[in-house]
């Protein structure tokens, strides 16, 4: 069989390739946010975040050689990123959105400054596992090269929604998220609850970053991440703060994400640019069909500030 | 699994408690004696220190002198932890279950003691083992937010058993229950402490509650002990005495006979719209206020009452029907309002009629500081004019503020509704709507309050009254609907009320 000639096949391979790849940082970024808004804060921060932690990931493997290393350093630095977040937004009167924009001008500048070095040099990437080797088609073995992320990405989203009603850490996470009062009622400190949660998120969101600039693309770059880390707050909405629902609209948008460059691949010359677009038409379709003027989200954390 | 069920109810009594906020004396030298297995009632006007008294017995509070004892021995109650270990817990007025959480995740969680796993199995298993030796049968794998408020008020009672308390503290129980709720929960609880296992302090002011389940009561006003003793050597009066002490109470006007011809002021016809959660809608097929009668409008918050009132105030976007006021359409916007002389007395004044940091003077003169003595626009705007008027209502309406440039938000309940009647009040009043006005009030307010409507409804007014208190309903009304599920169930006139009847179509089931 003709290597390059399986036609328009290659457009579903190629969105469902593209889905595997570019939805990795999504869904470590939705859960993360996901574990963040359940305890009742919005960390919009986390694109300032996820930015950082690929530079950081580049930086880290460009001068140990080891993209584990790098992988470390992102979830670290997101760590320290989320618990800022956490810690500054117990304070009174202080609000998490406006601490989340800030966090993610601060995130990117920080990024961008200590980055300048490392556009030039050129890191290893993390490992993949090839998937796709039984077949003798290149097209179908680029789809199925799945990372090692985003398999842990997928066990995650399943131990999480496992572990938000099977474990005591996962039920005192709704607890607080859904009612303060109920919280210190119980004895638990619901700051402390949720600048742990705002930590493990900012680390996650990290690890989001890792995947960028040391997989796909694979680059340390200023653009490298145009607004993904937005758009998983968006999905975790969109998902209804269920960690399995993060994950598949993660693969939603990340087949969205890869419609323009598969249609561009099969020689569509004409207006496959507007498909680019896409991802972003999809989360505004997506938070005007979910929102409604008269009630607030089903499923909502109760002490989330955007919904209350 | 820690909890324990069959543990001994324990007594506890408070002797010479005394609790300073800095100058201010919450509590005075207060001593209260719960024997074991007894159902105590604890009466008090807000503020008279009722809840400063369980507060200290439950730890949240350090008293500045005074001692507990727990089954006889002094005992020090440094924090709520320590009053748990004691077998004291507290159900609170509002609730504390986790709404988003079903009921047996609210229980498990609320252990002092949960495994990093919870093995779901064996939980359920030995939940249904605590339920069996419940009087409450609740259903464990719904969402809290999901049961009705009399469910709700049974978990919360079942979960501090279940966390192997045996002195409860119930904090106005029955504020969100129906009658009939109301009755059953209280009786069990009853039962419960006729049986030996547990003793109950609960914080009331209904009279009726307090005769029919408790053995004993306490009385405080002002942070002090007013009176005690036996619920059957008192009488009604003698505790409403010891409440309020010598202060003059507002007495309602004597109702004028309503005429049966009068005009109808107010007239709503197959009205819809949307309730709260856009799940479900609300329809009022027909309904009309007479000029000089109070409808009373009943019903178990949650089935679209609030909603109704505030379509009526504007505060609501309704689908379809309408809505007349003296035979005009009527779409709640400022220009009619004042036209037809609609005014509105709306529940938690301070979030629904007031602007919080707004003054007082200003408050008071929202329905009036843009127009002049003829009703006409006017296009500057005097600020003495607006002290002068809103002076002599401050006045009239005996509204207690430090001065007329106070920030409303400043002022007690008592006085924020006083300050809303005053402007809603003052001038010609064809139709006047209100809902829960006396909520979270105290004694006086509220007798003065009822007294005003009454005035109102005496001078001519339609008033529509929607209420959570049955008792106020009864008092004031001369007709009640029930109000379930989004539509008006039931009708009565006053004359042929019954609490139990009322109750009944409240519940759903007639």
């Amino acid at each position: 069989m003709d290597a390059t000639g399986i036609g328009l096949w290659g457009v579903p391979l190629a969105i469902l390739g593209g889905a595997i790849r570019v939805s990795t940082p999504f869904i470590f970024v939705s859960l993360g946010e996901a574990i963040t808004e359940r305890s009742g804060r919005i960390n919009l921060g986390l694109e300032g975040t996820l930015v950082f932690g690929a530079m950081a990931a580049y930086a880290v493997a460009v001068m140990t050689g080891s993209p584990w290393l790098g992988l470390i350093a992102a979830a670290f630095a997101g760590l320290c990123f989320g618990l800022f977040h956490g810690w500054i937004c117990k304070f009174r009167g202080v609000n998490d959105i406006a601490i989340g924009i800030a966090q993610m001008l601060f995130g990117s500048g920080l990024a961008f400054f200590f980055g300048k070095p490392f556009i030039q040099p050129s890191a290893p990437d993390l490992p993949a596992i090839p998937l796709g080797a039984w077949s003798n088609i290149p097209q179908v073995q680029a789809a199925l090269d799945v990372n090692v992320l985003f398999l842990i990405g997928a066990t995650l989203a399943v131990f999480l929604w496992w572990a938000f009603r099977n474990t005591r850490a996962g039920l005192i996470l709704r607890v607080v998220g859904d009612s303060s009062d109920a919280a210190r009622a119980m004895g638990l400190n619901p700051d402390t609850v949720r600048l742990i949660a705002t930590g493990i998120g900012g680390a996650l969101a990290g690890i989001g970053g890792a995947y960028l600039s040391l997989y796909y693309p694979g680059s340390w770059t200023e653009g490298i991440s145009s607004g993904q880390g937005l758009m998983a707050v968006a999905l975790v909405i969109f998902a209804r703060w269920n960690p399995l629902g993060c994950f598949a609209a993660a693969l939603l948008f990340g087949g969205a994400g890869a419609l323009g460059p598969a249609l561009q691949s099969v020689g569509v010359t004409q207006g496959y640019y507007l498909f680019y677009a896409a991802p972003y038409i999809l989360t505004l379709i997506i938070m005007i069909a979910t929102s409604s003027p008269s009630r607030s989200l089903a499923g909502a954390p109760g002490e989330l500030s955007i919904t209350k | 699994m820690s909890a324990t069920t069959n543990s001994k109810a324990v007594g506890v009594e408070t002797i010479g408690m005394t609790m300073r906020f800095g100058a201010f004396t919450a509590l005075d030298d207060v001593s209260v004696k719960v024997p074991a297995s007894s159902f105590h009632a604890l009466l008090g006007e807000n503020g008279a220190g009722k809840s400063t008294l369980v507060k200290c017995m439950m730890g949240f509070y350090h008293p500045t002198s005074g001692d507990i004892l727990v089954d006889g021995r002094e005992v020090a109650i440094g924090s709520p932890r320590d009053a748990s270990a004691l077998g004291l817990g507290m159900v609170y007025q509002h609730f504390t279950l986790v709404p988003s959480l079903t009921g047996a995740e609210n229980l498990v969680i609320s252990r002092e003691k949960v495994p990093g796993i919870i093995d779901w199995r064996s939980e359920r298993g030995e939940l249904a083992v605590f339920m069996e030796r419940m009087p409450f049968k609740l259903p464990l794998d719904v969402k809290v937010a999901e049961l009705a408020a009399g469910e709700k008020q049974k978990l919360e009672i079942v979960k501090q058993l279940y966390l192997g308390r045996s002195f409860l503290v119930l904090d106005e129980p029955t504020s969100v229950l129906t009658p009939g709720e109301a009755q059953e929960v209280l009786g069990l609880v009853r039962a419960m402490t006729r049986a030996g296992g547990l003793t109950v302090l609960m914080i009331s002011h209904k009279f009726h509650e307090v005769t029919a389940f408790a053995d004993d009561v306490s009385v405080l006003r002002k942070g002090k002990l007013t009176g005690s003793g036996r619920v059957t050597d008192l009488d009604h009066k003698a505790m409403a005495a010891m409440m309020i002490g010598d202060q003059p109470i507002a007495a309602l006007d004597s109702r004028a006979e309503p005429k049966l011809d009068a005009e109808i002021v107010l007239k709503v016809k197959a009205l819809k719209a949307p309730d709260r959660t856009g799940l479900k809608s609300i329809r009022i097929e027909d309904l009309g206020v007479r000029s000089g009668e109070i409808v009373g409008i009943a019903g178990i918050s949650g089935n679209g009452q609030k909603e109704f009132l505030e379509v009526l105030a504007g505060q609501r976007p309704r689908d379809t029907g309408e809505v007349m006021v003296r035979g005009t359409a009527y779409a709640a916007t400022r220009a009619e309002a004042r036209a037809l002389n609609v005014r509105l007395i709306l529940e938690e004044p301070l979030k629904n009629a007031c602007a919080p940091k707004m003054t007082v003077a200003e408050n008071i003169s929202f329905r009036t500081f843009d127009i002049d003595g003829n009703g006409k626009p006017v296009n500057w705007i005097s600020a003495g004019a607006i002290r002068a008027f809103s002076a002599r209502l401050v006045e009239q309406f005996k509204v207690k503020t430090a001065s007329l440039s106070s920030p409303i938000a400043s002022l007690s309940g008592g006085n924020v509704q006083r300050a809303v009647l005053a402007r809603e009040l003052t001038g010609e009043v064809d139709l006047l709507i209100v809902s829960n006005p006396c909520f979270g009030l105290d004694f006086s307010a509220v007798a003065e309050i009822r007294a005003r409507i009454m005035k109102a409804r005496n001078a001519g007014a339609a008033v529509l009254l929607m209420s959570e208190d049955l008792d106020e309903l009864l008092e004031l009304s001369d007709r009640i609907f029930v109000m379930s599920d989004g539509a008006l169930v039931y009708e009565t006139p006053i004359a042929q009320a019954s609490v139990q009847t009322i109750g009944e179509h409240m519940a759903g089931h007639h």
